[in-house]
């Protein structure tokens, strides 16, 4: 990594001074999608964030990306400090403020974050300790090379120093140097460090700002409720008794139903039991679950959409020695984030501001403009804390919400969901029915794959992840997109979070039609994916796999490949007699290329496999008379502390590129310990989430 | 409406709500308290946890009318400097994610830590699955409780 980076783009890192303030340096990094190293043709100047360095040797770094609890606020300065050689105490880190253009994309998702702004966040810090090195080398009279930096200073070979503060305004009438030598990682001292978050002691003494906990002046509460199907509409309402209730303000009309505007979040909500209202529910009035589910199974007797293929499976199939078939139930399932959905909205005649949790600020401001008929530059989004994300705040029907009634009222508000609200409009992960087809030849190994997936939504998050890893001579995925008339969204790892589930339950399936062990199996077929080979193979081994069991215990293991990381699980499992699973341990393997941070690594693969596991072992959203029948964390159940299984992450030291941390880890959880189970007692769970009547 | 006297985080307040308001929504909208989170409204996620009169309650369902004369303590009065042992704790486990949930989270380990000076893990079992997280912070949320045990010197 000692190679030097060329810097011809002089025109992308800029260096400027603020009066007396110090250093600034304003840097590229590529929007989501766009390929790394593709700064280096940027074809202008596009600042899109901030290093500052003030003369007291603070060093402040502008983060565009939303922070959900990934440490992302902390994670990408420190990227910057590492090549920068700051002193991790001076840095400081502050949430960008909306801009249409500025930053890119400040969308967070996909677990981008870090491997979207890792080349970039080190080419900046590198560029600003070489300025700081220029600025001392001609302050002392010297040659550069007789200077380093180190720990927030500039050293010289005599001994003699100068502080990052002391230097800061000089080194920004500097040229910035035309190529960088980036740091070697042996030499690298905050990252790979187990540094602690640095919002983290806000979050311990309530002073942490999440997007309800915002009061401006003037400021009411908002409750609006909605109709229970989705797509249905206000025909009349009566206010009457709302308005008389004490603390009621007003009650509006808006988009997504009827606002009641209250002094307190409490009385909003008691306004709103107050209200009559008569909906036109739309075409949607007699949707349930179970005509989705037909539905699927209709659709799914003729051939769909090519998603991918290599050889001809179909043919294939023909002259296998054995045909395997299965059928794989994904359900809709809610994110439930802890805080539920809200934000305030405060519209002026002229230009609006928005306080939000959110994953995405700029589509907040473009559907704000819309709505008030705004120029973009009249809409302001502050980005807050979010308590949750998992995609969920990638929309913004939340913050229109706030938007209209703002605008209704003439005050600024606040708009909280209730829980129930949240659970009932949520955007939910697809519901999906797999149609899986393998044909196994006389050696037991795979010659036809066939995957049929039906499900709502775009075809991203239906087919997303369904191409198998494995070297498999003819395969086939076909699809059929259905409206069912629920909103569906990116779910926490999304397409692969189903299709992983199916893909990786049914490989197992063939490894045990073939009679040969499944982690050998995938591993054999693994042989051209050397990264998902390296992990299933570590998985495997800290797990400790084909050694003898406990009666009744059984080993499962799953490996998936998803946002750029690679990572496998092994699950130990047993099942009581009632049918309740009982997890003994998990093992994961991960390799994300560099790691930043391995505590957040831990901790970021620990909740992503607690956040599957609620959802593997506990929930389904279903429907009836086209209303989301869950309502609250008592039918919508999460897992608790006391359910919590040990969980054993082992980091892979690597030198493949920079993956996403966020994700990844959810994938393999669902087929890891369905195979699991099938290893302890001979049953194959192929619909989610796992009843324990399925297993007694 | 009768005013409703209580005393929060050593602080006397005297409000006038109606009185089957729900402490919570005291904390947060009168009284601009916005540790305490709210999460269901049915005592079912535990974010709102506080303590009242040393015990941890649910104030999404605890009436303001039954606070009377009551001492509460919220996540912004547990120490005046984030020094309390579990705050300490919290921070060197680094236990927060996104962090709603962890007002609630801290204060009903300081409940249990009054009661149980060094619980076993069956104690924090019980004390602790009130309280979700849906992050999955609940192997660190166990080590900083036996932490702050341990470093309050608290006896089994």
């Amino acid at each position: 990594m000692n190679t030097p980076t060329n810097l011809t783009r002089r025109d992308f890192i800029k260096v400027s001074s603020v009066a007396g303030a110090g250093l600034v340096l304003s840097f590229y990094l590529p929007s989501k999608g766009e390929p790394l190293g593709a700064a280096a043709a940027a074809p202008a100047f596009a600042p899109n964030a901030w290093l500052t360095i003030d003369t007291n040797g603070i060093v402040t770094i502008t983060v565009a990306r939303s922070e959900m609890g990934q440490g992302v606020l902390t994670s990408m300065p420190m990227i910057v400090a590492e090549e920068l050689e700051a002193d991790w105490k001076n840095v400081r880190v502050i949430q960008a403020i909306s801009h249409p253009t500025k930053y890119g994309s400040m969308s967070t998702g996909g677990s981008f974050s870090v491997r979207g702004s890792w080349q970039n966040l080190r080419n900046a810090g590198a560029a600003a300790r070489e300025l700081l090195i220029a600025a001392a080398a001609q302050t002392w009279g010297t040659e550069t090379s007789a200077c380093r930096a180190e720990n927030g200073t500039i050293i010289h070979t005599s001994g003699k120093k100068l502080s990052y503060g002391e230097l800061a305004s000089k080194a920004a009438t500097m040229r910035v140097p035309t190529s960088l030598k980036l740091k070697d990682p042996k030499d690298f001292k905050i990252l790979g460090k187990r540094l602690r978050k640095l919002d983290t002691p806000s979050k311990v003494n309530g002073s942490a700002k999440f997007g309800s906990d915002i009061r401006v002046p003037g400021m009411l509460f908002a409750s609006v409720e909605r109709c229970p199907v989705f797509g249905g509409k206000v025909t009349s309402f009566d206010a009457a008794k709302a308005k008389a209730l004490q603390g009621v303000r007003d009650v509006v009309q808006i988009d997504s139903g009827i606002a009641v505007v209250a002094t307190s979040t409490w009385a909003a909500f008691q306004g709103r039991k107050a209200l009559t209202v008569q909906w036109n529910e739309g075409q949607f009035a007699g949707q349930n679950s179970a005509a989705i589910w037909k539905s699927f199974e209709e659709a799914a007797k003729s051939k769909g959409s090519i998603e991918d293929y290599a050889g001809s499976a179909e043919n294939a199939l023909t002259s296998a020695a054995k045909k395997v078939e299965a059928i794989y139930y994904a359900p809709l399932i809610a994110h439930a984030t802890m805080e539920p959905m809200n934000c305030v909205a405060d519209v002026r005649s002229d230009r609006c501001e928005i306080w939000v949790p959110t994953q995405s600020p700029q589509q907040v401001a473009g559907e704000a403009a819309r709505i008030l008929g705004f120029p973009l530059d009249k809409v302001r989004v502050n980005t807050t804390l979010l308590g949750g994300g998992f995609g969920r705040r990638l929309q913004t029907d939340y913050s229109s919400d706030a938007v209209r009634v703002s605008k209704a009222i003439g005050a600024p508000v606040s708009v909280v969901w209730t829980r129930e609200d949240d659970m009932q409009h949520d955007w939910y992960r697809p519901c999906t029915y797999n149609v899986l087809t393998g044909g196994i030849g006389k050696d037991g190994w795979p010659v036809a794959w066939l995957h049929r997936v039906v499900g709502p939504g775009s075809r991203g998050l239906v087919v997303g992840g369904s191409t198998p890893p494995y070297a498999l001579p003819n395969f086939q995925i076909d699809s059929h997109i259905k409206d069912i008339g629920v909103p569906i969204g990116a779910w926490r790892s999304v397409g692969p979070s189903q299709n992983g589930f199916v893909v990786e339950s049914f490989i197992d399936e063939l490894a045990y039609a073939a009679k040969k062990d499944p982690f050998e199996y995938r591993r054999h077929l693994l042989a051209g994916s050397a990264r998902l080979r390296r992990a299933l193979e570590v998985a495997a081994e800290k797990a400790g796999w084909g050694k003898p069991l406990p009666a009744g215990v059984g080993r499962g293991i799953a490996a998936v490949e998803s946002f750029g990381s690679a990572v496998a699980e092994v699950f130990e499992v047993s099942v009581e007699k009632s049918g309740k699973v009982k997890i003994h341990r998990i093992v994961a393997a991960v390799d994300c290329g560099p790691v930043v941070n391995p505590d957040t690594l831990e901790a970021q693969v620990e909740g992503g496999i607690v956040y599957s596991l609620s959802a593997v072992l506990k929930d389904e959203i279903t429907i009836a008379r086209g209303r989301v029948e869950q309502n609250n964390f008592d039918d919508y159940r999460i897992l608790t502390i006391d359910e919590m299984p040990k969980v054993e992450t082992h980091i892979i030291p690597s030198t493949e590129s920079v993956g996403g941390i966020g994700e990844p880890g959810l994938p393999p959880v669902a087929p890891a310990l369905c195979n699991a189970i099938f290893a302890a007692t001979g049953k194959r769970i192929r619909r989610l989430p796992i009843r324990p009547a399925d297993l007694q | 409406m009768t005013p409703i006297t209580l005393t929060v985080n050593g602080k006397k307040h005297t409000v006038e709500v109606s009185p089957d308001t729900p402490l919570l929504w005291v904390l947060r909208d009168t009284l601009g308290l916005t540790g305490t989170k709210y999460g269901c409204g049915v005592a079912q996620c535990g974010s709102c946890t506080v303590l009242l009169n040393g015990d941890a309650i649910r104030s999404c369902v605890t009436t303001i009318a039954d606070c009377q004369e009551k001492s509460v303590t919220t996540i912004e009065g547990l120490s005046a400097d984030s020094t309390h042992a579990l705050q300490k704790a919290w921070i060197e486990d680094d236990v927060p994610q996104c962090g709603y949930c962890q007002s609630g989270q801290i204060m009903a380990a300081a409940a249990l830590l009054a009661t149980h000076p060094r619980p076993t893990d069956q104690q924090i079992d019980d004390a602790m699955q009130g309280i979700l997280c849906r992050c999955g912070t609940y192997p660190r949320i166990r080590r900083a409780i036996h932490r702050a045990a341990a470093q309050k010197g608290g006896k089994s």
